[in-house]
């Protein structure tokens, strides 16, 4: 059911305006998520891959006709009309509703997929058994739970995706961004991966690779059955492994510099991409007070070290197994690791110093705890760190950030939090891009002049929680680690104050005591002081 | 003891005073003001009717802002002032005294006196109690009218019809906003306002609001004996300052209070910033009123600079302003003007499907730019305000309008266009 009641209120009208197109689009949708029920409820439907076509048909058909109907007829412009006036949307009982039920699935998936018909030893039944056709003829391979999850996640992508491209549809910058997710969703996350599975066999076994799913964010990905796969698969497995410590360390810096972090964040990420085409009616729930500021740096920060103990663990680990086949020893490995965060937290302190202003006391002691715990692995030895084993730390890490953060909550509590929760909060991804954007990037929300007028816009409906208007009526750019570049503060904004943009890293940050508009040499008497 | 300000009224005005002043000194600061208790944005009540926001979105501070840092508030309504004895009183009787005094009150809706304007179902829209107001009248209504265009009588207008309100609009003049855009323009906007469902009457003045037995508007008549049945009139013929408690105060008034270059009224230490004052000498460039957001903000910041110490003289720059025509953005730096003298030239571009349009005033002699009103382009404030000040000749501005863009990235670019159209007009002129 919440499915049409998201669609529903999805599009701009409160459910009672419902023109007689809409109501047919949302007996579509419900058609197919009853279809989806029915076979969790194991309910016997012969034709599977017809069934399955049908429901998803019905749901994704249903989403994109309702949008639609419900913008098509519009003029192009902002559509927030109602947006806190409907229950779904304002943390009202829908939302609710709609969360109560988001989360129970992913607790489903997560805990107890064997309710939506997982089998280990025998044919899958149910909801997955719908699935196995059409996972058969991609990969080869019967359904699981997680490929379930790939095609509802990729449809809803695709489906909100086109929703959102009608509801933005006089601006540029957002239709292409959401092309390019619904893009790297289905190409890269989706079928690409599902093709790499059917070249796998004699002896040829690559890990399940989504490219552009890069460590930390994929913080399995160097865990030793899949760095076996990869050393085993021969050449291209090789070149994959190396693509995957280029990625982080090389690729991303480079683009972050060029365009700042939505490249990746609101360009190619999936997490962004579910976040900014399904999750884009909840965008305005984020919080936007220096408190959840705070807790925000705490939180996510503490992600990333955690992140980076654990990843330095699990390698060192498995390095001691077998010292022959590499290079790379133990302690070698430790060295390197210590040795690389040293140099970045060398170049921040004696270049980027005044910028972090007091966020280098928390850079610090983040470099400090994770320095004290290589030299606590180096010399507790063992495969420890402290009283925690690797793999202890490795499944606490899926387990609380893997699953429940990024899933359950970063996903489930999309109608209460708002849609970024997980980008903002959990995402050591983000966190390291946004780093980087801070520091050294040429990308920044240019503020025009003197035209704020202090509305609010901005700021409501910026989804990573950032007083946007503290900064536009300031007359100061906006250069925040956690923005992700959506673009939705910039066309919100009724006085074109703001414009995303890429330039050079003089004067990207501003700060002016007064503005434009006074022709007293205001400033001069602001530096006396 | 350090010296205590109170300033009343807690607008953009007021409150960027208290912030300078708060910068640049320790004095004491309090500011008292009847309509809410934290400062919120005047400009974004439409965002509240409309669902976009929630009341406490329009704040731009958090609450805890004023205590942090020592601005103390009060919410009461200033009855009087005694200047010689440096006092004020308020409604409830309370004395206040003040070492300085800043009177930022703004405005309120200008009634014109017009037969019924009391009756109910008839209002302005000004501040917080009006919209609550509005949200009482506009309740299963099915028409409204509206007296008057102007920036209130556009966004009232797409207020009302996105609750699905039948909107009709008076206006005296040929174009919306006639008296400050020039004809094409008015015309475009009002092309763009009609194209959403809404009804202008131009060159329609209201002669009276009709009411039933219930003190309930039913409908209005028109100068020209033309009578339309509705359920809600909307007043937009302007605002005026809120002065009327300062009548016997001796300070000195005319539409609003009068103030010299350095903002000080004609009483000492009594100052006035924002909609409510009015200057006795303004560059020829500006007006003695100017009720817009950027002028309270900019009186603030320099009136906050005379209260440390540092006498300093309100000198606004270039004009600039800019609004929302239902889907369409407006900004204007410089003066364009709508009834321009012989010796202004005039270069209008509008694209093919009528959404962008650029409106360029010049002076005719030397051929110096003066001004540029843009429709559904932004232009970047820093880049046009520098043009103006060099004042740069009309044709390196056309060829120089892609450096002034501010449009968002990937946007459709239009200065190849307007280069085409302006040399097309300028070979036949010479
Ligand atoms: C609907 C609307 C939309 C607008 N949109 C724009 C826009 O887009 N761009 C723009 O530039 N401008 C806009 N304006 C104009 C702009 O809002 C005003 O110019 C600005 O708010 C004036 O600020 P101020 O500080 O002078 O006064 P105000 O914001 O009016 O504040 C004055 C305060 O003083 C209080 N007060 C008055 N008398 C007393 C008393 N005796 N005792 C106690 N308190 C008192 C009032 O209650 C009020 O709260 C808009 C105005 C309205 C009404
Ligand atoms: S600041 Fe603007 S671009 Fe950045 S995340 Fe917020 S809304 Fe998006
Ligand atoms: S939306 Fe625009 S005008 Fe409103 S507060 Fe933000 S930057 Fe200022």
């Amino acid at each position: 059911m919440y499915q049409s009641q998201k669609s529903m209120a999805l599009g701009g009208q409160p459910p009672k305006a419902l023109s007689s197109l809409q109501k047919v689009a949302v007996s579509m949708g419900v058609l197919g998520l009853l279809i989806l029920v029915l076979a969790t409820f194991q309910v016997e439907l012969p034709q599977k891959s017809l069934w399955l076509s049908l429901a998803l048909g019905g749901i994704g058909g249903g989403v994109i006709l309702f949008s639609a109907a419900a913008y098509g007829n519009k003029s192009a412009g902002i559509k927030n009309d109602g947006v806190w006036f409907k229950s779904i949307s304002s943390r009202g009982l829908w939302a609710w509703v709609f969360g109560v039920l988001l989360t129970g699935f992913y607790i489903i998936l997560y805990f107890f997929p064997a309710l939506i018909g997982l089998r280990e030893d025998a044919a899958n039944v149910g909801l997955i058994a719908l699935f196995d056709p059409f996972s058969k003829a991609l990969s080869g391979n019967p359904a699981s739970q997680w490929f379930v999850y790939g095609v509802l996640y990729t449809l809803a992508i695709l489906a909100f995706g086109f929703k959102f491209l009608w509801k933005y549809r006089h601006s540029r910058y957002e239709k292409l961004r959401t092309i390019s997710v619904m893009f790297f969703q289905t190409a890269f996350a989706f079928l690409i991966p599902e093709f790499m599975a059917r070249l796998n066999g004699k002896g040829f076994s690559l890990p399940y690779y989504d490219l552009k799913n890069i460590w930390p964010l994929n913080y399995y990905n160097f865990e030793q059955y899949r760095v076996d796969d990869f050393i085993s698969a021969g050449t291209v497995g090789v070149a994959l492994l190396i693509f995957g410590i280029v990625s982080i360390l090389v690729i991303t810096p480079i683009l972050t510099y060029k365009y700042g972090k939505r490249w990746y964040c609101s360009w190619v990420c999936g997490c962004g991409g579910l976040a900014e085409t399904a999750g884009d009616s909840f965008r305005q729930l984020s919080d936007k007070s220096t408190f959840a500021w705070k807790v925000e740096r705490w939180v996510v920060h503490s992600v990333v070290v955690f992140v980076v103990l654990m990843t330095t663990a699990v390698i060192y680990t498995y390095l001691g197994y077998d010292p022959e086949k590499y290079w790379l020893t133990k302690d070698l490995f430790l060295l390197l690791v210590g040795g690389l965060l040293s140099l970045v937290f060398a170049w921040v302190m004696i270049f980027k110093r005044q910028e972090l202003e007091k966020d280098a006391q928390y850079a610090a002691i983040g470099y400090m705890v994770i320095i004290a715990s290589l030299i606590g692995i180096h010399f507790f030895s063992g495969n420890d760190l402290f009283l925690f084993q690797a793999e202890t730390l490795r499944s606490s890490y899926g387990f609380l950030i893997g699953s429940i953060f990024s899933g359950v909550i970063g996903t489930g509590f999309y109608p209460i939090f708002g849609n970024r929760v997980w980008c903002r909060f959990g995402c050591p991804m983000a966190a390291i891009l946004g780093f980087q954007q801070r520091l050294f990037s040429k990308f920044r929300i240019t503020v025009n002049g003197g035209q704020c007028i202090s509305c609010g816009n901005c700021s409501t409906y910026c989804e990573m929680g950032i007083d946007v208007r503290a900064y536009a009526q300031k007359g100061a750019n906006i250069v925040r680690s956690s923005c992700v570049g959506c673009g939705i503060c910039a066309e919100v904004c009724p006085r074109g104050v703001l414009k995303l943009e890429n330039d050079s890293l003089d004067g990207r940050i501003n700060p002016k005591d007064v503005l434009l508009g006074n022709d007293v040499d205001l400033m001069d008497y602001v530096n006396q002081k | 003891m350090s010296q205590k300000v109170v300033i009343i009224g807690n607008g953009i005005a007021g409150v960027t005073a208290a912030r300078h002043i708060r910068k640049f000194s320790d004095k004491e600061i309090l500011i008292i003001s009847a309509e809410s208790e934290y400062f919120f944005s005047r400009t974004a009540l439409m965002y509240i009717y409309m669902g976009h926001m929630k009341f406490e979105h329009t704040q731009p501070y958090e609450n805890h802002f004023w205590k942090k840092n020592n601005i103390q508030l009060l919410q009461a309504f200033v009855a009087n002032i005694e200047v010689n004895s440096k006092k004020l009183i308020t409604q409830n009787g309370e004395e206040i005294a003040y070492d300085q005094l800043i009177l930022a009150t703004g405005s309120q809706t200008a009634f014109r006196g017009w037969e019924g304007e009391n009756l109910n179902g008839v209002q302005g829209l000004v501040n917080k109690q009006d919209l609550e107001l509005l949200e009482k009248n506009t309740q299963n209504i099915k028409k409204a009218v509206l007296i008057g265009g102007g920036l209130i009588g556009v966004e009232l207008a797409e207020m009302l019809h996105t609750r699905k309100i039948d909107v009709t609009i008076l206006i005296r003049e040929s174009g919306f906003w006639g008296n400050v855009l020039p004809q094409q323009d008015a015309q475009f906007i009002s092309r763009h306002i009609e194209k959403h469902g809404v009804e202008i009457l131009e060159e329609t003045e209201l002669d009276k609001i009709i009411g039933d037995k219930n003190n309930q508007v039913n409908a209005i008549l028109t100068k020209d004996g033309k009578e339309i049945s509705c359920d809600f009139v909307g007043i937009c013929t302007g605002v005026q300052p809120n002065i009327d408690f300062l009548k016997n105060s001796g300070i000195e008034t005319n539409r609003g209070i009068l103030v010299n270059k350095y903002l000080e009224t004609n009483i000492k230490d009594v100052y006035a910033i924002g909609d409510c004052a009015e200057q006795k000498e303004h560059p020829t460039h500006r007006k003695s009123i100017e009720a817009v957001w950027y002028v309270g903000r900019m009186m603030g910041e320099t009136l906050a600079q005379t209260i440390c110490g540092n006498l300093t003289t309100y000198q606004p720059g270039h004009w600039y302003n800019s609004a929302k025509f239902f889907d369409i953005e407006y900004q204007t730096y410089g003066s364009v003007l709508a009834n321009a003298e012989e010796d202004i030239g005039d270069f209008y571009w509008e694209d093919l499907k009528h959404e962008k349009a650029v409106h360029i005033q010049y002076a005719k002699a030397d051929e110096t730019f003066l001004g540029i009103n843009t429709f559904g382009i932004r232009m970047r404030h820093e880049v046009i305000d520098e043009y103006l000040s060099r004042q740069m000749k009309l044709q390196e501005v056309i060829s120089n309008l892609k450096k002034a863009n501010f449009d968002k990235e990937f946007s459709r670019k239009y200065e190849k266009q307007i280069q085409a159209a302006f040399n097309e007009i300028y070979s036949k002129v010479t």
